[in-house]
Protein backbone atom coordinates (compact mmCIF):
# COMPACT_ATOMS: atom_id res chain seq x y z
CA UNK A 1 0.00 0.00 0.00
CA UNK A 2 2.93 2.07 0.58
CA UNK A 3 4.20 2.32 -3.12
CA UNK A 4 0.96 2.73 -4.18
CA UNK A 5 0.11 5.88 -1.48
CA UNK A 6 3.70 7.27 -2.91
CA UNK A 7 2.68 6.78 -6.71
CA UNK A 8 -0.80 8.60 -5.36
CA UNK A 9 0.94 11.40 -4.07
CA UNK A 10 3.07 12.35 -6.80
CA UNK A 11 0.52 12.07 -9.58
CA UNK A 12 -1.49 14.14 -7.01
CA UNK A 13 1.24 16.92 -7.10
CA UNK A 14 2.20 16.41 -10.55
CA UNK A 15 -1.58 17.72 -11.19
CA UNK A 16 -1.78 20.33 -8.69
CA UNK A 17 1.11 21.75 -10.33
CA UNK A 18 -0.37 21.28 -13.95
CA UNK A 19 -3.80 23.21 -12.57
CA UNK A 20 -1.78 25.82 -10.74
CA UNK A 21 -0.11 27.06 -13.87
CA UNK A 22 -3.53 26.04 -16.54
CA UNK A 23 -6.04 27.64 -14.19
CA UNK A 24 -6.19 31.26 -13.10
CA UNK A 25 -9.68 31.29 -11.77
CA UNK A 26 -8.10 31.88 -8.02
CA UNK A 27 -5.55 34.77 -9.13
CA UNK A 28 -8.36 36.35 -11.10
CA UNK A 29 -10.83 36.17 -8.21
CA UNK A 30 -8.64 36.98 -5.04
CA UNK A 31 -5.43 38.20 -6.66
CA UNK A 32 -2.76 34.98 -5.65
CA UNK A 33 -2.60 31.39 -7.27
CA UNK A 34 -3.24 29.10 -4.29
CA UNK A 35 -0.36 26.48 -4.00
CA UNK A 36 -1.32 22.68 -3.16
CA UNK A 37 2.15 21.23 -2.68
CA UNK A 38 2.30 22.27 0.92
CA UNK A 39 -1.18 20.44 1.48
CA UNK A 40 -0.05 17.55 0.11
CA UNK A 41 3.42 17.29 1.81
CA UNK A 42 1.44 17.40 5.29
CA UNK A 43 -0.61 14.49 3.87
CA UNK A 44 2.12 12.97 2.77
CA UNK A 45 4.43 13.37 6.10
CA UNK A 46 1.41 12.18 8.30
CA UNK A 47 0.52 9.18 6.40
CA UNK A 48 3.94 8.27 4.94
CA UNK A 49 7.78 7.66 5.12
CA UNK A 50 10.58 9.98 5.10
CA UNK A 51 10.80 8.66 1.38
CA UNK A 52 8.01 9.56 0.03
CA UNK A 53 8.30 12.85 1.46
CA UNK A 54 11.68 13.43 -0.19
CA UNK A 55 10.28 12.29 -3.55
CA UNK A 56 7.29 15.02 -3.17
CA UNK A 57 10.03 17.82 -1.91
CA UNK A 58 12.52 16.94 -4.54
CA UNK A 59 10.09 16.07 -8.01
CA UNK A 60 7.25 18.25 -6.60
CA UNK A 61 9.55 21.16 -6.26
CA UNK A 62 11.00 20.72 -9.62
CA UNK A 63 7.73 20.46 -11.61
CA UNK A 64 6.83 23.97 -9.96
CA UNK A 65 9.98 25.48 -10.95
CA UNK A 66 10.18 24.55 -14.51
CA UNK A 67 6.73 25.83 -14.92
CA UNK A 68 7.55 28.93 -13.33
CA UNK A 69 10.46 31.40 -13.91
CA UNK A 70 12.07 30.25 -10.35
CA UNK A 71 15.63 29.40 -10.81
CA UNK A 72 15.44 25.12 -10.84
CA UNK A 73 15.49 23.66 -7.11
CA UNK A 74 14.14 26.56 -5.35
CA UNK A 75 10.90 25.06 -3.97
CA UNK A 76 12.32 21.73 -2.40
CA UNK A 77 14.26 22.85 -0.09
CA UNK A 78 10.92 24.86 1.71
CA UNK A 79 9.16 21.52 1.06
CA UNK A 80 11.31 19.45 3.04
CA UNK A 81 11.91 21.65 5.59
CA UNK A 82 7.80 21.59 6.31
CA UNK A 83 7.57 17.98 5.74
CA UNK A 84 10.80 16.59 7.33
CA UNK A 85 10.05 17.60 10.77
CA UNK A 86 6.83 16.56 10.81
CA UNK A 87 7.85 13.29 9.72
CA UNK A 88 9.47 12.36 12.30
CA UNK A 89 7.19 14.24 14.89
CA UNK A 90 3.93 12.97 13.25
CA UNK A 91 3.22 10.47 16.51
CA UNK A 92 2.86 13.31 18.58
CA UNK A 93 0.32 14.90 16.19
CA UNK A 94 -3.35 14.10 16.35
CA UNK A 95 -3.99 13.60 11.81
CA UNK A 96 -7.33 12.34 12.09
CA UNK A 97 -8.22 15.77 13.51
CA UNK A 98 -9.24 18.50 10.76
CA UNK A 99 -8.57 20.80 13.04
CA UNK A 100 -5.08 19.76 13.17
CA UNK A 101 -4.89 19.17 9.84
CA UNK A 102 -5.91 22.96 8.86
CA UNK A 103 -3.55 24.11 10.99
CA UNK A 104 -0.75 22.24 9.56
CA UNK A 105 -1.92 23.10 6.07
CA UNK A 106 -2.09 26.83 7.33
CA UNK A 107 1.27 26.82 8.49
CA UNK A 108 2.71 24.63 5.84
CA UNK A 109 1.11 26.99 3.24
CA UNK A 110 2.61 30.09 4.98
CA UNK A 111 5.91 28.93 5.21
CA UNK A 112 6.77 27.72 2.17
CA UNK A 113 6.45 30.87 0.40
CA UNK A 114 8.12 32.62 2.56
CA UNK A 115 11.03 30.46 2.72
CA UNK A 116 11.20 30.59 -1.44
CA UNK A 117 11.29 34.03 -1.52
CA UNK A 118 13.48 34.31 1.38
CA UNK A 119 15.83 32.00 -1.02
CA UNK A 120 15.24 33.85 -3.96
CA UNK A 121 16.35 37.20 -2.35
CA UNK A 122 19.23 35.36 -0.94
CA UNK A 123 20.24 34.17 -4.68
CA UNK A 124 19.93 37.62 -6.11
CA UNK A 125 16.89 37.19 -7.52
CA UNK A 126 14.25 39.91 -7.93
CA UNK A 127 10.59 38.70 -7.19
CA UNK A 128 7.70 40.87 -7.53
CA UNK A 129 6.93 42.21 -4.24
CA UNK A 130 4.98 44.66 -2.25
CA UNK A 131 2.65 45.41 0.33
CA UNK A 132 0.06 43.20 -2.13
CA UNK A 133 2.34 40.55 -1.25
CA UNK A 134 1.14 40.07 2.27
CA UNK A 135 -2.78 40.00 1.04
CA UNK A 136 -1.36 37.21 -1.49
CA UNK A 137 0.77 35.06 1.26
CA UNK A 138 -2.78 35.12 3.41
CA UNK A 139 -4.38 34.12 0.58
CA UNK A 140 -2.33 30.84 0.05
CA UNK A 141 -2.15 30.50 3.83
CA UNK A 142 -6.27 30.35 3.78
CA UNK A 143 -6.19 28.26 0.17
CA UNK A 144 -3.36 25.74 1.94
CA UNK A 145 -5.34 25.41 5.03
CA UNK A 146 -8.65 24.78 3.70
CA UNK A 147 -6.90 22.78 0.64
CA UNK A 148 -5.66 20.26 3.71
CA UNK A 149 -8.39 18.72 5.25
CA UNK A 150 -9.87 17.89 1.84
CA UNK A 151 -6.40 16.54 0.05
CA UNK A 152 -6.64 14.17 3.29
CA UNK A 153 -10.35 12.64 2.98
CA UNK A 154 -9.75 12.28 -0.53
CA UNK A 155 -6.44 10.20 -0.08
CA UNK A 156 -8.50 8.12 2.63
CA UNK A 157 -11.29 7.33 0.45
CA UNK A 158 -8.79 6.61 -2.02
CA UNK A 159 -7.01 4.17 0.67
CA UNK A 160 -10.10 2.55 0.80
CA UNK A 161 -10.68 2.07 -2.74
CA UNK A 162 -7.53 0.82 -3.75
CA UNK A 163 -5.81 -1.06 -0.38
CA UNK A 164 -6.73 -4.28 1.05
CA UNK A 165 -9.68 -3.45 3.76
CA UNK A 166 -8.70 -5.05 6.71
CA UNK A 167 -10.86 -8.27 7.73
CA UNK A 168 -13.46 -6.95 10.43
CA UNK A 169 -14.17 -9.39 13.92
CA UNK A 170 -17.07 -10.25 14.45
CA UNK A 171 -18.44 -9.98 18.66
CA UNK A 172 -19.99 -13.25 17.79
CA UNK A 173 -19.09 -16.42 19.07
CA UNK A 174 -21.17 -19.77 18.82
CA UNK A 175 -20.05 -21.38 21.66
CA UNK A 176 -21.36 -18.63 23.63
CA UNK A 177 -24.97 -18.56 22.03
CA UNK A 178 -27.48 -18.42 24.35
CA UNK A 179 -30.06 -21.27 23.39
CA UNK A 180 -33.94 -20.42 24.18
CA UNK A 181 -36.45 -22.73 24.07
CA UNK A 182 -36.61 -26.90 24.52
CA UNK A 183 -34.23 -28.96 22.81
CA UNK B 1 15.30 10.05 16.93
CA UNK B 2 16.80 10.36 13.48
CA UNK B 3 17.61 7.33 12.57
CA UNK B 4 20.05 6.28 9.11
CA UNK B 5 17.12 6.74 6.54
CA UNK B 6 16.28 10.37 7.97
CA UNK B 7 19.97 11.39 7.54
CA UNK B 8 20.36 9.87 4.03
CA UNK B 9 16.95 11.50 2.86
CA UNK B 10 18.31 14.62 4.72
CA UNK B 11 21.35 14.46 2.89
CA UNK B 12 19.93 13.37 -0.78
CA UNK B 13 17.79 16.32 -0.53
CA UNK B 14 19.99 19.29 0.06
CA UNK B 15 22.78 17.58 -2.36
CA UNK B 16 19.69 17.74 -4.87
CA UNK B 17 18.88 21.43 -4.40
CA UNK B 18 22.61 22.27 -4.02
CA UNK B 19 23.55 20.39 -7.82
CA UNK B 20 20.56 22.19 -9.49
CA UNK B 21 21.50 25.20 -7.52
CA UNK B 22 24.87 25.53 -9.14
CA UNK B 23 24.16 24.41 -12.84
CA UNK B 24 24.89 26.93 -15.20
CA UNK B 25 21.89 28.42 -16.34
CA UNK B 26 21.74 27.20 -19.58
CA UNK B 27 21.37 23.69 -18.93
CA UNK B 28 18.98 24.85 -16.05
CA UNK B 29 17.23 26.66 -19.09
CA UNK B 30 17.32 23.03 -20.87
CA UNK B 31 16.61 21.00 -18.14
CA UNK B 32 13.49 23.02 -17.25
CA UNK B 33 12.04 23.07 -20.76
CA UNK B 34 12.63 19.37 -20.82
CA UNK B 35 10.83 18.89 -17.58
CA UNK B 36 7.87 21.19 -18.78
CA UNK B 37 7.80 18.61 -21.41
CA UNK B 38 6.05 15.91 -19.30
CA UNK B 39 3.27 18.24 -19.22
CA UNK B 40 2.56 18.35 -22.80
CA UNK B 41 -0.09 15.45 -22.65
CA UNK B 42 -2.18 17.58 -20.52
CA UNK B 43 -2.03 21.04 -22.70
CA UNK B 44 -4.63 19.08 -25.08
CA UNK B 45 -7.62 18.53 -21.90
CA UNK B 46 -6.76 21.81 -20.61
CA UNK B 47 -7.83 23.64 -24.12
CA UNK B 48 -11.24 21.26 -24.27
CA UNK B 49 -11.64 22.12 -20.57
CA UNK B 50 -11.90 25.77 -21.48
CA UNK B 51 -13.29 25.17 -25.30
CA UNK B 52 -16.04 23.55 -23.47
CA UNK B 53 -18.53 26.90 -22.23
CA UNK B 54 -17.55 28.26 -25.94
CA UNK B 55 -19.23 25.24 -27.84
CA UNK B 56 -22.28 25.07 -25.11
CA UNK B 57 -22.76 28.76 -26.11
CA UNK B 58 -22.14 27.78 -29.83
CA UNK B 59 -25.05 25.43 -29.51
CA UNK B 60 -27.58 27.41 -27.72
CA UNK B 61 -27.16 30.71 -29.89
CA UNK B 62 -29.79 31.43 -32.38
CA UNK B 63 -28.99 31.67 -35.85
CA UNK B 64 -30.40 34.45 -36.80
CA UNK B 65 -28.07 35.88 -33.73
CA UNK B 66 -24.70 34.19 -35.64
CA UNK B 67 -25.89 35.87 -39.31
CA UNK B 68 -26.46 39.40 -37.75
CA UNK B 69 -22.44 38.50 -36.46
CA UNK B 70 -21.87 37.92 -39.92
CA UNK B 71 -23.07 40.67 -41.42
CA UNK B 72 -21.26 43.08 -38.85
CA UNK B 73 -18.20 41.27 -39.58
CA UNK B 74 -18.24 41.33 -43.07
CA UNK B 75 -19.14 45.44 -42.80
CA UNK B 76 -15.74 45.82 -40.30
CA UNK B 77 -13.69 43.38 -42.77
CA UNK B 78 -14.62 46.13 -45.77
CA UNK B 79 -14.00 48.77 -43.30
CA UNK B 80 -10.80 47.39 -42.72
CA UNK B 81 -10.04 47.09 -46.33
CA UNK B 82 -10.67 50.46 -47.20
CA UNK B 83 -8.26 51.38 -44.21
CA UNK B 84 -5.97 49.33 -45.47
CA UNK B 85 -5.55 50.52 -49.04
CA UNK B 86 -4.67 54.28 -47.36
CA UNK B 87 -2.44 52.52 -45.58
CA UNK B 88 -0.66 50.76 -48.30
CA UNK B 89 -0.30 54.18 -50.12
CA UNK B 90 1.20 56.22 -46.93
CA UNK B 91 3.83 53.50 -46.58
CA UNK B 92 4.63 53.56 -50.63
CA UNK B 93 4.99 57.45 -49.80
CA UNK B 94 7.03 56.79 -47.13
CA UNK B 95 9.09 54.57 -48.79
CA UNK B 96 9.81 56.71 -51.54
CA UNK B 97 10.66 59.49 -48.90
CA UNK B 98 12.84 57.56 -47.32
CA UNK B 99 14.58 56.68 -50.24
CA UNK B 100 15.26 60.10 -51.66
CA UNK B 101 16.39 61.11 -48.14
CA UNK B 102 18.64 58.04 -48.19
CA UNK B 103 17.01 56.22 -45.06
CA UNK B 104 17.10 52.44 -43.94
CA UNK B 105 13.77 51.33 -45.27
CA UNK B 106 11.16 49.93 -43.29
CA UNK B 107 10.31 46.25 -43.22
CA UNK B 108 6.43 44.91 -42.49
CA UNK B 109 6.02 43.70 -39.34
CA UNK B 110 6.04 39.56 -39.72
CA UNK B 111 4.02 38.49 -36.99
CA UNK B 112 2.85 35.06 -35.26
CA UNK B 113 -0.25 34.10 -33.28
CA UNK B 114 0.47 31.91 -30.68
CA UNK B 115 -1.90 30.53 -27.69
CA UNK B 116 -1.04 30.60 -24.19
CA UNK B 117 -1.11 27.79 -22.54
CA UNK B 118 0.04 28.66 -19.36
CA UNK B 119 0.81 30.88 -16.74
CA UNK B 120 3.28 31.04 -14.06
CA UNK B 121 2.06 29.15 -10.77
CA UNK B 122 4.36 31.41 -8.50
CA UNK B 123 2.54 34.71 -7.63
CA UNK B 124 6.20 36.71 -7.49
CA UNK B 125 7.04 36.52 -11.47
CA UNK B 126 4.49 37.57 -14.54
CA UNK B 127 5.68 34.96 -17.12
CA UNK B 128 3.07 32.80 -19.58
CA UNK B 129 4.06 29.88 -22.36
CA UNK B 130 2.94 30.26 -25.58
CA UNK B 131 3.01 26.91 -28.02
CA UNK B 132 5.92 28.82 -30.62
CA UNK B 133 9.24 27.12 -30.12
CA UNK B 134 12.33 27.14 -32.19
CA UNK B 135 10.69 24.81 -34.85
CA UNK B 136 8.82 28.19 -35.42
CA UNK B 137 11.70 29.71 -35.49
CA UNK B 138 11.60 31.42 -32.05
CA UNK B 139 14.65 32.80 -30.43
CA UNK B 140 14.77 34.67 -27.34
CA UNK B 141 14.19 38.21 -26.74
CA UNK B 142 11.51 38.26 -29.40
CA UNK B 143 9.02 40.99 -28.15
CA UNK B 144 5.09 39.86 -27.55
CA UNK B 145 2.24 42.08 -28.31
CA UNK B 146 -1.62 41.97 -28.99
CA UNK B 147 -4.24 44.10 -31.40
CA UNK B 148 -4.28 46.47 -27.71
CA UNK B 149 -0.64 47.01 -27.09
CA UNK B 150 2.39 45.34 -25.70
CA UNK B 151 2.56 42.19 -23.51
CA UNK B 152 6.64 41.28 -23.20
CA UNK B 153 9.22 39.49 -24.44
CA UNK B 154 10.48 36.20 -25.21
CA UNK B 155 12.93 35.03 -22.02
CA UNK B 156 13.96 31.21 -22.77
CA UNK B 157 12.18 28.81 -26.29
CA UNK B 158 12.45 25.39 -26.12
CA UNK B 159 11.60 23.35 -29.36
CA UNK B 160 7.66 23.18 -29.31
CA UNK B 161 6.97 26.43 -26.58
CA UNK B 162 8.77 29.10 -25.01
CA UNK B 163 8.60 30.88 -21.58
CA UNK B 164 7.05 35.12 -22.07
CA UNK B 165 8.02 37.55 -19.36
CA UNK B 166 5.32 39.76 -19.32
CA UNK B 167 5.71 43.58 -18.81
CA UNK B 168 4.47 43.71 -15.31
CA UNK B 169 7.37 41.69 -14.45
CA UNK B 170 10.69 42.30 -12.86
CA UNK B 171 12.93 41.36 -15.03
CA UNK B 172 11.71 42.97 -18.63
CA UNK B 173 12.15 46.72 -18.56
CA UNK B 174 10.88 48.71 -21.95
CA UNK B 175 12.45 52.52 -23.04
CA UNK B 176 9.12 54.35 -23.31
CA UNK B 177 8.34 57.16 -25.01
CA UNK B 178 5.27 59.66 -24.13
CA UNK B 179 3.24 61.27 -27.25
CA UNK B 180 3.22 64.76 -25.59
CA UNK B 181 4.66 67.97 -27.40
CA UNK B 182 8.15 66.68 -25.50
CA UNK B 183 8.12 63.88 -26.71
CA UNK B 184 9.28 62.44 -22.72
CA UNK B 185 11.59 59.07 -22.38
CA UNK B 186 11.38 56.56 -19.23
CA UNK B 187 11.58 53.74 -18.42
CA UNK B 188 8.66 50.75 -17.82
CA UNK B 189 9.04 49.18 -14.56
CA UNK B 190 6.72 46.75 -12.66
CA UNK B 191 3.84 47.78 -10.53
CA UNK B 192 3.09 46.38 -7.39
CA UNK B 193 2.13 42.45 -7.08
CA UNK B 194 -1.86 42.88 -7.16
CA UNK B 195 -1.29 45.44 -9.51
CA UNK B 196 -2.49 43.70 -13.31
CA UNK B 197 -2.81 46.62 -15.14
CA UNK B 198 -0.66 49.49 -13.88
CA UNK B 199 2.40 49.41 -14.12
CA UNK B 200 5.49 52.63 -13.45
CA UNK B 201 7.34 54.99 -15.38
CA UNK B 202 10.13 55.89 -14.21
CA UNK B 203 13.19 58.19 -14.90
CA UNK B 204 11.32 60.84 -16.96
CA UNK B 205 13.09 64.51 -16.76
CA UNK B 206 11.76 66.37 -13.69
CA UNK B 207 10.04 69.56 -15.67
CA UNK B 208 8.06 66.52 -18.13
CA UNK B 209 4.47 68.22 -18.45
CA UNK B 210 2.48 64.75 -18.33
CA UNK B 211 -1.75 64.67 -18.18
CA UNK B 212 -3.36 61.43 -17.82
CA UNK B 213 -4.54 59.81 -20.93
CA UNK B 214 -1.41 61.07 -22.69
CA UNK B 215 -0.08 57.54 -24.96
CA UNK B 216 2.91 56.32 -23.89
CA UNK B 217 4.78 53.67 -26.90
CA UNK B 218 7.86 51.78 -26.71
CA UNK B 219 10.68 54.44 -28.21
CA UNK B 220 12.89 51.79 -29.90
CA UNK B 221 15.90 52.68 -27.67
CA UNK B 222 17.16 49.56 -25.60
CA UNK B 223 17.97 47.19 -28.52
CA UNK B 224 14.62 44.43 -28.57
CA UNK B 225 11.85 46.54 -28.42
CA UNK B 226 11.09 48.77 -31.79
CA UNK B 227 9.64 51.83 -31.67
CA UNK B 228 5.80 52.28 -31.67
CA UNK B 229 4.06 49.96 -29.94
CA UNK B 230 1.49 51.14 -27.99
CA UNK B 231 1.98 50.36 -23.87
CA UNK B 232 -0.95 52.29 -22.44
CA UNK B 233 -2.13 55.12 -20.83
CA UNK B 234 -0.39 57.64 -18.48
CA UNK B 235 -3.05 57.63 -15.17
CA UNK B 236 -1.30 59.85 -13.02
CA UNK B 237 2.55 61.32 -12.07
CA UNK B 238 4.50 62.68 -9.07
CA UNK B 239 7.74 64.06 -8.28
CA UNK B 240 10.55 61.87 -7.13
CA UNK B 241 13.85 62.73 -5.42
CA UNK B 242 13.09 65.96 -4.51
CA UNK B 243 12.28 67.19 -8.01
CA UNK B 244 15.00 65.48 -9.81
CA UNK B 245 12.86 62.98 -11.93
CA UNK B 246 9.25 62.77 -12.54
CA UNK B 247 7.57 59.07 -12.09
CA UNK B 248 3.98 58.25 -13.46
CA UNK B 249 1.81 55.34 -13.56
CA UNK B 250 0.75 53.89 -16.74
CA UNK B 251 -2.36 51.53 -17.90
CA UNK B 252 -1.67 48.68 -19.68
CA UNK B 253 -3.28 48.60 -22.77
CA UNK B 254 -3.24 44.99 -23.31
CA UNK B 255 -5.17 43.05 -20.68
CA UNK B 256 -2.20 40.92 -19.34
CA UNK B 257 -4.48 38.85 -17.01
CA UNK B 258 -6.84 37.40 -19.89
CA UNK B 259 -4.34 36.24 -21.96
CA UNK B 260 -5.14 33.69 -24.38
CA UNK B 261 -3.74 34.47 -27.84
CA UNK B 262 -0.67 36.92 -28.42
CA UNK B 263 1.49 37.75 -31.59
CA UNK B 264 5.30 37.63 -31.39
CA UNK B 265 6.92 39.82 -33.72
CA UNK B 266 9.72 37.69 -35.95
CA UNK B 267 11.34 40.76 -37.46
CA UNK B 268 11.43 43.38 -35.00
CA UNK B 269 13.51 46.19 -36.51
CA UNK B 270 15.29 48.37 -34.21
CA UNK B 271 16.38 51.45 -34.68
Amino acid sequence: MNVLQTILILAAAFLAVFGEAAFSLPRQLFGAQVDLLPALMICAALNTNVVTVSLLAVLGGLWFDALSANPLGVTILPLFAVGFPICLRRDLVLRELPFAQVFLGAAASALVPALCVLLLLTGGQQPLLGWGSVWQWLVMTAGGALATPVIFVLFDWCRHALGYQPQTETSFRPDREIRRGRQ
Amino acid sequence: MLRKKHYLALGAVTLVTVLLLSLPSRTVSHLKLAIGGLFLPLFGTVNAVRQLPDRAADTLLPRSELLKEIDNLRRENQEFEVRQQQTDASARENDQLRALVGWQQQQPWKLKLASVVLRDPANWWRTIQIDLGKRDGLVENLPVLTADGLVGRVSSVGYTRSQVVLVEDPSCRVSARILNPAQDLGVISPGGPLENSLVDLFYLSGNANLKPGQEVVTSGEGGIFPAGIPIGQIVDSRQAEFGLYTEARVKLSANLGALDQVWVLMNPQLN
